[in-house]
């Protein structure tokens, strides 16, 4: 703006430090994040298929054949992928969340050795999405892992195939991540359970109220806040699902366990369909928005408080 | 925001529940270690599975008495499997990444948390949304842009993303801890005339200390354990971290599972040591990036 011309009167003096300080880390956050965002809409719009020199302009065919692709007899890998994702989303904001907060109300007592609980359940969490889909991987493993070694041991003669089995390969994945992701929520509900003020809990008691209504009535309202973070961060953790997908399954048998993340992935990097992938990318952008969008307003609130 | 510093410190406070019967005491004991056993159930099971025989498990399946006990799955982990050098290489990545995105972070984060500025609140949410990013809006202009710069297939294509993306998340937190240090410390500092960097490095940075402790434990184990932007970045074996390198051990030794989960243990030893030397942190570090 007017900025570099000498005389701006009246003009407050702006104040130059923030932004000194803020050169190196915006510069390498636009150039790396917002740029690419960015970018990725643009070739959403294109027919680039990664090689040639030319990005075809073809407005929003891309889009319109994932469109077109929906609804067919057989669905297509986009089809198993939106509703493999929404599969996905519903299983981690009721299960992790509803087992997470159970732990946590257990455990929110003086119990001796509550500390070992609380790490064997939340050391899933600390490791790699790799190393959990290589454990899972050799769990469901048709003959002789864990599950169908038991199975077949008490006489089952034909044990599902889990991971090779279309019906049941989305699912046996769902259950990996559900396994790393109930730690998580766990710890997020034992630091907001010490916020409750134990004098609530004292007076709902001397007031004859049970356990449960305790729970119900003075807990629960009072843990608002941090059910509504768990739930945006367990949909947004859903929609990003890519790793275990591409380890364990690569999305297949037939595209049954692809999800959106790992669809994208191989249209743009093993088919060279680098508008496709983008179009993708951002139908899953937009989804992620709705709820990155709920997130921001709760952090705006607690702005608010200051 | 005073939980923030609240939340690092407090291990495990006592509620004062009145001592119910000791039967539903005991009922709760054993339904938590009954439930914790079976959690850990897939973890245990690969322990053992590292320490057999192909030939006995595939045979037997692995609810059969081990017929021989062995430890040589790790070394071949180890050597053939190449673990040793995948692991080295997350290092190689994982600290460079971490200081930078940390000492990158703590600049912006100084810049929101303390001065008033036309973008400041634009910035601040740009950087949490940010956080919150699908990766695959990034993967192909990422890719294109890593090839541009000649930096395809070299650690610092997968360091630079990595300093980036943590960027949001790192000065989110940062910030909000900053804006809890009481503001007369620095007016002071500034009246017996030090300058902004000087405030800045030698007043607010060694009180930033304990956020910065959480929220580099937690940031070691993210970018640690890192698949995607090695998958895409990355083409030599030479160069994979672990996350990857265990994809492609499990392509090189297909049925092998004992060496499979042998890797796959060595390969989650790093986080897992820095999760129980420091979890005091670890878990400060989860709450604070919660939000509140």
């Amino acid at each position: 703006m007017a900025v570099s011309s000498p005389p701006a009167p009246k003009k407050r003096k702006i104040n130059w430090t923030p932004y000194l300080f803020l050169a190196a880390p915006l510069a390498l956050y636009l150039v790396w994040i917002v740029g690419p965002m960015l970018y990725t809409f643009y070739l959403s719009l294109t027919d680039w298929d990664g090689i040639s020199p030319e990005m075809k302009y073809i407005g929003l065919k891309n889009f319109q054949s994932l469109w077109n692709s929906l609804g067919k007899p057989v669905p297509s890998a986009f089809q198993y992928s939106l509703v493999n994702n929404l599969r996905w989303l519903l299983v981690f904001i009721t299960v992790p969340v509803s087992i997470g907060l159970a732990l946590a109300v257990m455990l929110n007592r003086d119990l001796k050795g509550d500390r070992w609980f609380k790490v064997g359940i939340f050391l899933p969490q600390v490791l790699s999405f790799a190393v959990v889909a290589l454990i899972w991987s050799w769990v469901y493993n048709p003959r002789a892992g864990l599950i169908n070694s038991f199975l077949l041991n008490i006489g089952v003669t034909n044990p599902p195939g889990w991971l090779a089995d279309k019906n049941l390969a989305i699912w046996a994945i769902i259950v990996a991540a559900t396994w790393r992701q109930i730690g998580y929520i766990m710890i997020l509900y034992v630091a907001g359970l010490k916020n409750v003020p134990p004098t609530l809990l004292e007076a709902a008691e001397i007031d004859g109220a049970t356990g449960w209504q305790r729970f119900w009535k003075v807990v629960f309202p009072l843990l608002a806040p941090v059910t509504t973070i768990v739930v945006v961060i367990s949909i947004i953790d859903s929609l990003r699902s890519f790793d275990l997908v591409q380890i364990m399954t690569r999305g297949g048998p037939a595209n049954s366990s692809s999800v959106l993340a790992n669809l994208m992935y191989i249209q743009a990097f093993n088919n060279y369909r680098m508008g496709l992938g983008a179009a993708t990318a951002v139908v899953l952008f937009i989804i992620s928005l709705i709820f990155i969008v709920a997130y921001l307003w709760r952090v705006t609130q607690d702005e608010l408080d200051y | 925001m005073a939980s923030t510093t609240q939340s690092i410190s407090t291990t495990a406070p006592v509620v004062p529940y009145k001592k119910k019967t000791n039967w539903g005491r005991i009922a709760l004991y054993v339904f938590l270690i009954t439930f914790t056993l079976v959690y850990m159930l897939p973890f245990f099971s690969s322990i053992v599975t590292s320490v057999r025989t192909q030939d006995d498990i595939s045979l037997h399946g692995f609810w059969s008495v081990p017929k021989e006990i062995t430890l040589q799955n790790y070394p071949d982990a180890w050597v053939q499997g190449r673990v040793s050098r995948y692991l080295l290489n997350s290092f190689i990545i994982t600290i460079p990444a971490l200081i930078g995105t940390v000492f990158l972070s703590s600049l912006s984060a100084y810049a929101l948390a303390r001065y008033r500025f036309k973008g400041n609140r634009l910035i601040y949410f740009m950087y949490v949304a940010g956080t919150m990013l699908p990766f695959q809006i990034l993967l192909l202009p990422v890719f294109l842009l890593t090839n541009k710069l000649g930096l395809y297939n070299t650690y610092w294509a997968v360091i630079i993303i990595h300093t980036a993306f943590q960027l949001g998340f790192v000065t989110f937190v940062l910030r909000n801890f900053m804006k809890t240090l009481p503001g007369e410390i620095m007016e002071a500092a500034r009246i017996d005339g030090a300058s902004e960097f000087g405030i800045y490095w030698r007043i607010v940075m060694p009180l930033t200390v304990p956020g910065i402790a959480a929220v580099s434990t937690l940031e070691f184990t993210w970018i640690f354990n890192d698949y995607i932007w090695a998958l895409i970045l990355v083409q030599s074996d030479n160069l994979k971290p672990v996350t990857s390198g265990l994809a492609s051990l499990q392509g090189q030794f297909t049925t092998n599972w004992p060496l499979i989960v042998a890797g796959a243990l060595l390969a989650a030893v790093p986080t897992l040591v820095v999760f129980f030397l420091l979890q005091r942190y670890f878990i400060g570090g989860l709450t604070l990036g919660s939000g509140k």
